[in-house]
């Protein structure tokens, strides 16, 4: 019996200022099970996690780790214990080799020094056995996101745990990445190690949990084998209401005028991408599919004046240009929402009036004399507009969640009134209630005649919102969907296979 | 409640740090310092802190993109010995002289500026480069020699006195705090060097010229390093570019961290800046009319410094 | 192979290229012995300090209190010598790990950030050895010898002060490279947040570099006092600058993370053989030096970055 569970935590409890954020919850991990933790934004997931590896802690209840009751008071005694948490923005050290991420902080020595010879053949074979080969001896900056993933599971094995906390590992992984990320998850299962795994992704939990336990606004909703629940079932479990209109949501066929706001022929930029045609009609939705480093990202910035092309053409309104900087795009009335929010998106510590203001400053102030109650009239309106959740748009954004973050810089972008705004992951990293507001909005946006450009990893997304979807493969166009064709199963096909037929456009 | 209570007094700290300490430090000189209340003290405390004023509200701003200049002494030093040179020596017209120095300034500046906004230099390294070159160039200049003018028609200038009474550096520093202020609230410049300094990648996307504002931070602090050098040049009838702003940067710096200013960008707190000015001058002219020994006073200005940042620390969490 | 060695010595080949040139240019002027010791030992007491400093712009912090550090602890061993040579060399030291340690309080306690915190430490440095030496400068006791032996004096005909800076030297690098302490300081620089969560002692450690600066700099400061011969309370102002363009000219880049002392001490090589040769010139005033010293931090700095964006 003691030696089913590897974790219990019984009758969590956790309070902020007074307000409630954990309530009496139950949780319970299986040996060598891969558990996920689901619930929206702000239903207590990280704060669960959090007293778990110690970084808050416990108003009430108690913990079970391996059969003994457990309080650790920081993160670096839950990993001693065996607890090791795969954060999100991955937390190792991009300056140092790989081999020395892995073993940084229990080093191998001799005579008191470290062994560097060892570390970098031990190094080696741990990342053998996770089917990894590359040169341990670089900095682990000069690797892609996936293999630093690897390495901070390879760091975990090492130091002997017994449970790895996955919290959003996959949300910077293509499907590829994700795969082997999943193989590694099934090694550690067959040697014993539980996972407890967090992803907003709905199809990987159901590709890689054994449970699912589902929290809301800090209470336990239960626990249930994965293979008892149906995708809908999960999600109306977890925002609490019936949500058939979220999952099964088809864009009906519109008819759009043969009227092209941008044509870009054979763009060539450096080895990502290698020569990609793209043809965007005035009000159109035009997904862009394809893995990770296929090109999206990389056309949109070229698009975008970000980075540059070597060749090939881009033509917009019937026009040749070629912007050399962001501004001129803008100019242009071309907008941009970067896949990462936090990095290319909010200004922190700004409030949303002055976020939501700062790209359309030409009209709101006068010989560089800001007008701030035009600046605050326009807030009002878009928070109003878009439902934006803020006590006031005086709150600094950082404040907000994720979503009304988004629909904050959806807002800067519209507020100009542009003619084509390029969406990188506009839902990534958001709960499935907002996720359904920022859809509408594209729908919203496309009939008001803004032509819009949707990169996605998700391809429901896609299907759900786009007028057409072109897929690329590996830096070029492997085929264009229209109207009925659109489903994920032929996403799928193209980016696996290819239709050079239907991609010669 | 009573958490509430405390909560609200570590707001009003974090909030008005500075300027609490300012008023403590106020009330205790009004008790214990013989003449201290009397306007010529007043004005006192602002001719002396004239210089620490003028510079740290560009200092302020080039803090605010995340930088920093520690090159403003130097500018200082160049400014001060061209305009003396052109002034005195050679007996150019007034005009000309400052003109002179200020373009000086500027162009020390812009090669701040240029390397940090274009070439990607580290801030500090940057202007550490004038910081060690542009006082060899003052006094390469004139060769390490002072100029002095007593006695010139020139020398009444800087200690002139508007109606007989408001000294000419009140006028002038309360001016430029107001123009800081305005400049930081008010303007789209103010705007963008904040969001430049709390996330500079999203502000290109959004299409600010980030190089160019960020060059022009630069020029504006050395701008008012050349223009608080040339008044100080005139008060003092002397232009020494052996020791004028020596230290300028590391005070300007600390008045810029009390005001509450973040030292990693992002924010322009103007007046923060002016009370931490008047905190550091207010403290050694306590210790020069009481008779202390001025070294007292850089062990009181360290715990203050220490104990303003304590309090106005984010909270964490 | 001896590209990829070559590679990130950049400050190696100057300092290289700094001896041959002037060897060729001064011959025997340049090249005899004492020249050359006269070079490394005016180097050494900066040398020491930048060896802390390098730890702690590799952490991502800064020291602006070592200059007067430096001052503290050379007045105060100096008032020490008539007393105990003993105590004139170990008080000093303990007031340097004191400064160090409140240095490293304050950034980790009170979360004050480095540049601020030693700068305030540095004013209250200073103001103390203002205030216990009323400005003027201290003699050291005529009879203490062996403290004046430790500035002046030499081992196997090498100067004293540089057998020091090697030795801590060697010991601060193999500590950089072969131990947790070390590789945690580039950790710390590198992802402070990161660090933490791997269970690196991080305010331990960033206490710890901070102390070793200060005992670096009490060092410095001991050797300077016994090589004048007195103790001033206002030397060592300006030595923080000096010490960070060395470290920043030998590519310890002051983001932290990346560096090391070698590098440094590359650096330190550089400014002194550069001031060497300035000397040896003779018609170049210490005005015009200033100038060239600044130009140089500019073009290691720009070399710097087109050998890093070519590696990348």
């Amino acid at each position: 019996m003691d030696n089913e569970y590897i974790l219990e935590m019984k009758g969590i409890t956790k309070q902020f200022s007074n307000v409630e954020v954990l309530h009496q919850v139950d949780f319970k991990i299986k040996k060598g099970e891969v558990h996920a933790l689901m619930g929206e934004n702000g239903a207590g997931k990280s704060t669960l996690i959090k007293i778990l590896t110690g970084v808050y802690t416990k108003d009430a209840g108690q913990v079970f780790f391996n059969g003994e009751e457990i309080h650790p008071s920081s993160t670096l005694e839950a990993q001693q214990l065996g607890i090791s948490p795969i954060y999100q923005e991955i937390s190792l050290i991009p300056q140092l080799s790989v081999a020395e991420n892995i073993f940084i902080s229990r080093e191998i020595k001799k005579k008191g020094f470290i062994d560097w010879k060892e570390i970098y053949k031990k190094a080696e074979e741990i990342l053998k056995d996770l089917g990894i080969n590359i040169d341990v001896r670089k900095p682990l900056r000069s690797y892609g996101t996936a293999i630093q993933q690897m390495v901070a599971i390879a760091r975990s094995i090492m130091i002997n745990s017994k449970m790895v906390i996955m919290d959003e590992a996959t949300s910077s992984l293509d499907d590829d990445e994700v795969q082997i990320l999943f193989n590694i998850i099934r090694k550690l299962k067959s040697q014993g190690i539980s996972i407890l795994f967090i992803s907003h992704r709905l199809p990987e939990i159901f590709e890689i949990s054994d449970s699912i336990t589902i929290l809301k606004d800090g209470s336990l909703v239960g626990e249930y084998p994965t293979s008892s629940l149906s995708r809908t079932e999960l999600v109306s479990k977890m925002i609490g209401r019936n949500a058939e209109d979220v999952v099964n949501y088809k864009r009906t066929n519109r008819q759009i005028k043969d009227e092209y706001y941008l044509r870009a022929k054979s763009i060539k930029s450096g080895v990502k991408l290698r020569g990609i045609n793209l043809d965007i009609r005035k009000g159109e939705v035009v997904g862009l599919a394809g893995l990770l480093g296929a090109g999206r990202t990389e056309l949109a910035r070229v698009l975008f004046g970000i980075d540059h092309k070597d060749s090939g053409s881009i033509e917009i309104n019937g026009k040749e240009i070629s912007f050399k900087l962001p501004r001129e795009a803008i100019k242009y009335g071309i907008a941009f929402c970067s896949e990462d929010r936090k990095v290319e998106g909010i200004i922190p510590n700004m409030t949303v009036a002055e976020n939501l203001c700062i790209t359309n400053m030409k009209k709101v102030s006068y010989f560089g004399v800001i007008n701030k109650r035009k600046c605050s009239s326009i807030a009002e309106e878009f928070v109003k507009k878009l439902r934006i959740k803020t006590p006031s748009i005086a709150q600094n954004i950082k404040n907000l969640s994720g979503g009304n973050q988004q629909k904050v810089i959806l807002a800067r972008w519209l507020s100009m009134e542009p003619d084509f705004i390029i969406l990188d992951e506009p839902t990534r990293g958001i709960d499935v209630g907002a996720k359904k507001e920022i859809e509408d909005l594209i729908r919203q946006m496309s009939s008001q005649g803004i032509s819009i450009l949707l990169i996605s990893s998700e391809f429901e997304e896609l299907v759900r919102n786009c007028d057409r979807i072109v897929v690329l493969r590996d830096g070029m166009n492997a085929g264009i969907l229209d109207g009925n064709d659109i489903s994920e199963d032929k996403i799928m096909n193209l980016i696996a296979n290819g239709n050079m037929a239907v991609g010669g456009n | 409640m009573d958490q509430i209570k405390k909560l609200q007094a570590g707001e009003l700290f974090r909030k008005y740090g500075a300027l609490i300490v300012l008023i403590i430090m106020l009330l205790i000189n009004a008790v214990i310092t013989p003449n201290f209340v009397h306007i010529n003290t007043m004005w006192n405390v602002l001719i002396q802190a004239f210089c620490v004023l003028v510079i740290s509200m560009g200092m302020t701003f080039v803090i605010a993109t995340g930088g920093i200049d520690i090159s403003v002494g130097s500018t200082m030093a160049i400014s001060s010995i061209i305009f003396a040179k052109l002034l005195i020596e050679m007996e150019c017209s007034f005009f000309v002289s400052i003109l002179a120095a200020l373009l000086a300034a500027c162009i020390f500046g812009a090669f701040n500026g240029v390397l940090i906004g274009v070439f990607n230099f580290q801030p500090i390294v940057a202007t550490l480069i004038l910081m060690i070159s542009g006082r060899g160039i003052a006094q390469q200049f004139n060769n390490g020699a002072v100029i002095s003018f007593y006695g010139n028609k020139y020398s009444d200038i800087g200690t002139y006195r508007i109606g007989g009474l408001v000294p000419i550096q009140v006028i002038i520093v309360i001016l430029i705090i107001a123009i800081a202020l305005f400049l930081a609230k008010n303007t789209t410049f103010g705007l963008y060097v904040q969001s430049i300094g709390d996330n500079s990648t999203a502000s290109k996307l959004v299409g600010i010229r980030t190089t160019a504002i960020i060059v022009m931070t630069y020029i504006l602090c050395a701008f008012l390093a050349g223009f608080a050098a040339s008044l100080e040049t005139l008060r003092i009838c002397s232009a020494d570019p052996n020791n004028i702003g020596n230290n300028m940067e590391l005070d300007c710096i600390a008045a810029v961290a009390i005001g509450g200013t973040p030292m990693s960008g992002g924010k322009t707190i103007i007046w923060g800046t002016v009370v931490g000015a008047l905190v550091m001058q207010l403290i050694t002219t306590m210790m020069n009319m009481n008779n202390i020994f001025y070294a007292y006073a850089l062990v009181i200005k360290s715990a203050i410094i220490i104990i303003a940042l304590y309090l106005q620390k984010e909270k964490t969490q | 192979m001896i590209r990829a060695k070559l590679k990130g010595n950049g400050a190696w080949l100057a300092v290289a290229i700094l001896v041959i040139i002037p060897a060729i240019v001064f011959k025997e002027k340049f090249f005899s012995l004492t020249n050359l010791l006269n070079v490394l030992r005016q180097s050494s007491m900066i040398g020491l300090i930048s060896i802390g400093m390098t730890c702690v712009i590799i952490t991502a912090g800064i020291d602006l209190s070592v200059g007067a550090t430096v001052a503290l602890s050379a007045v105060i061993a100096a008032m020490l010598t008539s007393r105990s040579i003993v105590l004139a060399i170990f008080i000093p030291l303990v007031i340097g790990v004191t400064i160090g340690l409140i240095n490293g309080v304050i950034i980790t306690k009170l979360k004050v950030v480095p540049f601020i915190a030693t700068l305030a430490v540095q004013m209250a440095v200073r103001g103390i050895a203002y205030i216990i030496t009323d400005l003027k400068s201290v003699a050291v006791a005529e009879d203490a010898l062996p403290f004046i032996f430790i500035g002046r004096g030499y081992l196997f005909g090498i100067p004293v002060p540089i057998i020091i800076l090697v030795i801590a030297a060697v010991i601060m690098i193999m500590t950089c490279k072969r131990t947790t302490f070390g590789r945690s300081l580039y950790a710390i620089g590198g992802n402070e947040d990161a660090a933490r969560k791997m269970g690196l002692r991080v305010d331990r450690n960033i206490i710890l570099v901070y102390i070793l600066t200060g005992l670096f700099s009490a060092l410095a400061g001991i050797i300077l006092c016994s090589r004048l011969g007195a103790g001033q309370p206002v030397s060592g102002s300006g030595w923080e600058m000096d010490s960070i363009s060395s470290v920043a000219i030998g590519g310890t880049l002051l983001t932290g993370g990346v560096g090391s002392i070698e590098k440094t001490m590359a650096g330190i090589l550089i400014t002194t053989l550069i001031g060497n040769i300035i000397n040896l010139q003779g018609d170049i005033n210490s005005y015009v030096q200033k100038i060239i010293m600044g130009a140089i931090v500019l073009v290691v700095i720009l070399v710097q970055k087109r050998t890093m964006e070519k590696e990348n």
